[in-house]
């Protein structure tokens, strides 16, 4: 039997390199298959031969995005595997955005078949669904064993030209891609039937979903930053020291809002931060890397702005569900205007 | 969030470090940050001179808030 070359592309965490405080490390290349990889091999029953792991930082990998996808591109290009394959990202927001801009490169500038993993909120999935086979996912590893076999069994298809079937067939996210096909009955048949059934409350499934482009047209600018009031927001999750609200360090319930009273400046000893989702060290030893009070007193004595806002609001934002970080910035926004702010200037990690 | 917060009428600015992201989600006016875990802060430099990249971050944020713009725009 002859084994398909494929290379994978992990972050720290999958290519067993390290957690958080790894995150910033410059990609590397492992010869063969590390951890996933191995599942990959053994969930094809050994066609598919991982002969390359690329490995990469979180963080680096997002800060360096494109300087990182010429060096997946070259490590590729010289490798000359069948297929390539990244994560899955599940719901790590860097991670994604990695997978899915590499596995887009690959297929489209080398043209050869990628196929990646991720949850459906992950805002990797925009990034890459109309270009590349990305299958839907939990939001945690714990899905591992389920999220790699539809990987491989949608990737053995793709390298043996298979037909291909629908997002609901193969567990893709939907790339928005319309197939005609043959059905028995017409189509003013099937539309009466589906009005039929939604004006008796049963359920349908539609056959063209519309697209939601949620866009916010920009709010209008400050006319005059010297008489504005300006509040500061983060997703960071800069707290009081003690977490007293207890906000989650993952998929925040909530968002609390804190009095900046006098302070001039934040300081370890008095804040810190509760995100899970990255290195605490440097915020903890100053929160003003997240939060930055200290900059905003200097500007706001220098007449930059009229005023900071007492007050400021935070949360976590890490895997955090798109409809209640939605929720918090509607609330945010709301009760600032109420109180005479003028613009906002959120931090996020 | 900065959406959310821009459909109420509220000129919002997101600093964050990765822009394809901020732009995914529906941010209209984004100014670049320095690093994932320290988007306003630079570790490593004396004290003066990060609070100094500070200022001047947050002073292309008051930038873009004060900046009439017709779509989605990155402050760099």
């Amino acid at each position: 039997m002859e084994q398909i070359r494929t290379v994978h592309y992990v972050n720290q965490f999958l290519g067993q390199i390290g957690g958080e405080d790894k995150a910033g490390i410059p990609p590397q290349v492992i010869e063969g298959p590390v951890g996933v990889g191995q599942l990959i091999q053994s969930v094809s029953a050994g066609r598919l031969d991982v002969v390359a792991t690329l490995v990469c930082g979180d963080n680096y990998a997002a800060e360096n995005l494109e300087q990182t996808e010429q060096w997946v591109l070259e490590q590729v290009r010289q490798r000359e595997p069948a297929l390539f394959l990244a994560g899955p990202a599940f719901a790590s927001g860097r991670h994604g955005a990695a997978c899915g801009t590499f596995s887009r490169a690959v297929q489209k500038k080398l043209g050869i078949p990628a196929l990646t993993g991720m949850h459906p909120a992950n805002p990797g999935v925009e990034l890459a669904r109309k270009d590349v086979y990305i299958l839907e996912t939990g939001a945690s590893a714990r899905d591992m064993q389920r999220a790699v076999s539809q990987i491989v069994a949608l990737a053995l298809k793709l390298v043996d030209r298979s037909p291909v079937g629908g997002p609901c067939d193969e567990g893709y996210i939907p790339r928005g891609i319309r197939k005609n096909v043959l059905v028995e009955q017409r189509g003013s048949r099937r539309a009466v039937d589906m009005l039929l059934k939604k004006l008796r409350g049963e359920p349908f499934i539609t056959e063209l979903p519309l697209p939601s482009f949620d866009r916010v047209p920009p709010a209008d600018a400050i006319q005059d930053l010297s008489k504005a009031v300006i509040a500061l927001v983060t997703d960071g999750g800069v707290v009081p020291i003690g977490n007293p609200d207890r906000i989650e360090a993952h998929n925040a319930s909530k968002y609390c809002r804190y009095f900046f009273g006098d302070l001039g400046d934040l300081t370890g000893e008095k804040f810190q931060t509760v995100h899970g989702g990255y290195d605490p060290t440097y915020v903890n030893e100053d929160p003003d890397r997240v939060l930055p009070l200290d900059a905003a007193r200097l500007l706001e004595s220098e007449g930059a702005f009229a005023k900071l806002f007492d007050y400021f609001y935070s949360t976590v934002g890490n895997v955090t569900a798109v409809s209640s970080a939605a929720a918090f910035g509607r609330e945010i926004g709301e009760a600032l205007r109420r109180e005479g702010v003028n613009g906002v200037i959120l931090t996020s990690t | 969030m900065v959406k959310e917060i821009e459909r109420v009428g509220l000129p919002a600015v997101q600093i964050t470090t990765i822009i394809p992201i901020a732009l995914t989600v529906g941010a209209n006016r984004v100014v670049p940050g320095i690093a994932i875990p320290h988007p306003t802060g630079k570790p490593g430099t004396e004290h003066e001179e990060e609070v100094h990249i500070r200022r001047a971050l947050l002073n292309k944020a008051l930038v873009a808030l004060s900046t009439t713009i017709a779509g989605q725009t990155v402050f760099r």
